[in-house]
């Protein structure tokens, strides 16, 4: 330990232990009979006399309870053989809590894994068909996943429903699986400059609400056509996005941050970031698959 | 309580001092022990204690085999948490009702106590009843009392050592057996004794089993009125609930003074003496060993075997019984007549500890007969508070633990209340196992035109949940339902 930079404390420790323990033992032997000064016609004392004439009744206690002193410095050394306690000895027993920690995890993966192995051997749409994976596959995701995206995974501002048919990087066992582990980067850059300062921003804006047929001004979605080429590397020509990228399709009414007018504009003004940590390390590759097939299923039904 | 010299255990191990003058003393401040060699007596009271003998290890020994609807009838089962007791099956949300049962005992003990002293150490504790059958195993193998001081006294330890080892073995089949039984409240009886037949046992059962048997051979064995005197708070405590109308075993000092050896059938004044003849046949018969002449003793455990061993004495000698006998203080001391012994019966004491007693037994049997057997906890989504489903409806999100504590599968069915127009969203019906947490996960949507009639921020609503085949199996959960602003 780096605080015992040399062996004082660690001796300190040590001497400090045995004299207690022994001082114990040698008390109690001494102690537990003692000489009175004993007249005749007085009840016995223990001869102890405070205060000028305070004095206690001498009541025993049984011998059995005592010899309990005894062992209880018995038990004292024996502990201190087997277990950590003197200085930074270890103990014959090399007991340490991370040890006992270490060995309960190994107890659980020994009972858990071969459960966990079955389910990771098997492709994730065949996973979500089984109802107790689901349930193990949910009790993850409620704990895990569902700060962000809702315990009923249908997300909120910023964070995708899952339960619906749209995906932004793909909507297969694969993809969601490689999300889980890997986490996602989304990024848009500010486009506002690109599409042409403010009034190309609402130009833009009224063509994307018009390709999922939302109501929008038709003069000025005619206009923003033109500009929204700025898009197109990302969103495609169509506005039905990129999967590879991540770029989510306009043209259905499905809005991560919201589908008005001031929203869409604000996205394109502004440009958006949103980040799926990677729980490849957290969950692990097996509990991962289960969390897959678990929110595969939620639009799989 | 007295607690004189004359009490306490292990005198001046030295000397005799000499009269006036001061000498110097060694003296241990711990008493070596001093072996009680009970004697066997017979009389009411003795066999009152042996009906609560049997009527409290036939309730032990055989709950365990008494089967109920497919399952043992009381089984705790630790593991899975699920207290079954005949038709009741308990869970840890149960707890209170344990409080309740300590409740109940507490404030029996209190009322027993102050009509009649420590009665149940006398009768029903279980350190009393086993040292009553392990002492009664000691006679039937080593003899009565004055055989088994003889033999300790004159005869070596090997040639002694045939008998006590038989009786050990006695008393360790006795030990093992309620160490057994023990186990057998918490693993299925049958079971366990296949496994001890077939020696598959799980460590912690035969620790239970083993350590259960050991401290019963040890308590009832060897340490008996040890256990009273300086392990039970009970035993010290009780006096507290004492007053003088309280019936304890007491000695009828009046009656039985000046004490002395007399002819049989004459009148103990004609020859200037009390009743008491002195034969100390109450202390040979004292399982704590103690003189009940020298008065109340916290070591008395109320157990009134002296009176029966005195009257026995006193029908033999042609005195009236009663030398020692259940009496309060206040009779003992105004001379009062029995009538007058029970007026003074219902007294304030009594009835305030009655009636709290009746109270809370009442209520936490009113309690228990109306409990649902359902427990619903509602968690709120922490990470969103509501989110808008676009142009449509405001939700909010809630997970239920739904816990059925019933012997039965159900179909549970969420409904949201609070809020006109408010409704759960989808199939909200979650079949629950008999005994097992669900998770629901309900989301519950208000429409967007009601909720702009209403002010931003958190509404108070119900989440009920309740059964489709039993309609009394019912529970509402407060929650909160948030409007973005």
């Amino acid at each position: 330990m780096a605080d015992f930079t040399h062996s004082f404390w660690n001796l300190f420790v040590i001497i400090g232990t045995v004299v207690s323990v022994l001082a114990c033992g040698v008390f109690l032997f001494f102690l537990s009979r003692t000489k009175i000064q004993f007249k005749e016609g007085k009840v016995e004392t223990t001869g102890h006399v405070w205060d000028e004439n305070l004095a206690e009744y001498n009541n025993p206690l049984p011998r059995w309870w005592m010899i309990l002193f005894y062992i209880t410095i018995v038990f004292a050394i024996v502990y201190l053989v087997l277990f950590p306690g003197l200085g930074d000895a270890k103990g014959s027993l090399s007991w340490s809590s991370t040890g006992q920690y270490d060995k309960e995890v190994a107890a659980a993966h020994a009972k858990f894994g071969p459960i966990y192995a079955k389910y990771a051997a098997t492709p994730i749409e065949e996973v979500a068909k089984d109802e107790a994976a689901l349930k193990i596959g949910q009790r993850i995701f409620v704990n895990n996943c569902a700060q962000c995206h809702g315990t009923d995974a249908r997300g909120g501002k910023g964070f995708p429903n899952l339960t619906d048919a749209d995906w932004l990087y793909g909507g297969d066992g694969a993809a969601i699986k490689t999300g889980i582990l890997e986490g996602r980067m989304g990024m848009m850059p500010p486009m506002a400059d690109a599409v042409g300062g403010p009034a190309g921003v609402e130009n833009v804006a009224n063509y994307v609400l018009s390709l999922s047929g939302s109501p929008h001004d038709s003069v000025k979605a005619a206009l923003g056509k033109e500009q929204f080429a700025a898009c197109a590397a990302c969103h495609g020509e169509d506005g039905k996005g990129m999967t590879a990228l991540g770029a989510p399709n306009l043209t259905d009414k499905v809005w991560l941050y919201g589908g008005s007018i001031a929203t869409i504009s604000e996205t394109i003004n502004k440009g958006r970031g949103g980040v799926m940590p990677a729980w490849k390390d957290i969950l692990g590759e097996e509990r991962s698959h289960l969390v897959s097939a678990y929110v595969y299923s939620l639009s799989n039904k | 309580m007295t607690t004189g010299p004359g009490n306490t255990p292990g005198g001046p191990s030295g000397g005799a001092p000499v009269s006036g003058a001061v000498v110097e003393q060694t003296v241990l401040l711990y008493a070596p022990g001093k072996k009680i060699y009970a004697k066997a007596t017979k009389g009411y009271f003795n066999n009152w204690r042996w009906v609560f003998v049997f009527l409290t290890q036939a309730l032990y020994y055989l709950t365990p085999w008494v089967q109920w609807n497919g399952r043992q009838a009381v089984l705790f089962d630790l593991e899975a948490r699920r207290f079954y007791i005949f038709d009741l099956m308990l869970v840890p949300q149960d707890f209170i009702y344990l409080t309740g049962l300590l409740l109940i005992s507490a404030l029996g003990l209190f009322l027993f106590t102050a009509i009649a002293g420590r009665l149940f150490c006398g009768y029903a504790c279980p350190q009393t009843v086993y040292t009553e059958i392990f002492m009664q195993v000691e006679r039937w193998i080593e003899g009565d009392r004055h055989v088994r001081m003889r033999r300790d006294r004159e005869k070596s330890l090997s040639a002694r050592l045939p008998l006590k080892l038989s009786k050990w073995f006695v008393w360790a089949l006795i030990a093992l057996w309620t160490g057994f039984t023990f186990g057998g409240y918490f693993t299925p009886i049958d079971q366990l004794g296949m496994g001890v037949l077939a020696g598959t046992l799980g460590f912690w059962q035969s620790f239970w089993i083993l350590f259960y048997a050991f401290f019963t051979m040890m308590q009832a064995g060897f340490m008996r009125e040890q256990v009273c005197k300086y392990m039970c708070p009970y035993a010290r405590f009780q006096s507290a609930m004492f007053d003088r109308d309280t019936l304890i075993v007491s000695y009828d000092t009046e009656r039985g003074e000046p004490r002395g050896k007399r002819a049989k059938h004459i009148d103990p004044k004609s020859v200037g003496k009390g009743d008491c003849i002195d034969c100390g046949v109450c202390v040979e018969v004292c399982p704590t060993g103690i003189d009940i002449r020298d008065g109340l003793q916290y070591e008395c455990i109320g157990c009134g075997l002296c009176a029966d061993a005195c009257n026995t004495i006193m029908d033999r000698m042609g005195t009236p019984r009663g030398l020692v006998r259940y009496a309060t203080l206040n009779s003992l001391e105004h001379r009062l007549t029995e009538k007058e012994v029970r007026q003074h019966f219902f007294r304030p004491r009594v009835l305030i500890y009655g009636t709290i007693l009746l109270t809370v037994t009442i209520a936490i049997l009113t309690s228990l007969a109306m409990r649902t057997p359902l427990k619903v906890n509602v968690i709120r989504d922490r990470g969103a508070l509501a989110r808008e489903v676009e142009g449509q409806y405001i939700e909010n999100t809630y997970r239920l633990q739904i816990n059925n504590t019933s012997d039965r599968p159900h179909r549970f069915v969420v409904v949201p209340h609070g809020i006109n127009h408010l409704k759960a969203d989808g199939d909200t019906r979650f079949t629950v196992e008999a005994g097992a947490v669900s998770t629901a996960i309900v989301s519950v949507q208000l429409p967007l035109a009601d909720a702009e009639r209403m002010s931003r921020g958190s509404h108070k609503i119900e989440l009920e949940v309740r059964s489709e085949d039993d309609r009394a199996l019912t529970v509402t959960e407060k929650a909160a339902f948030f409007l973005p602003r």
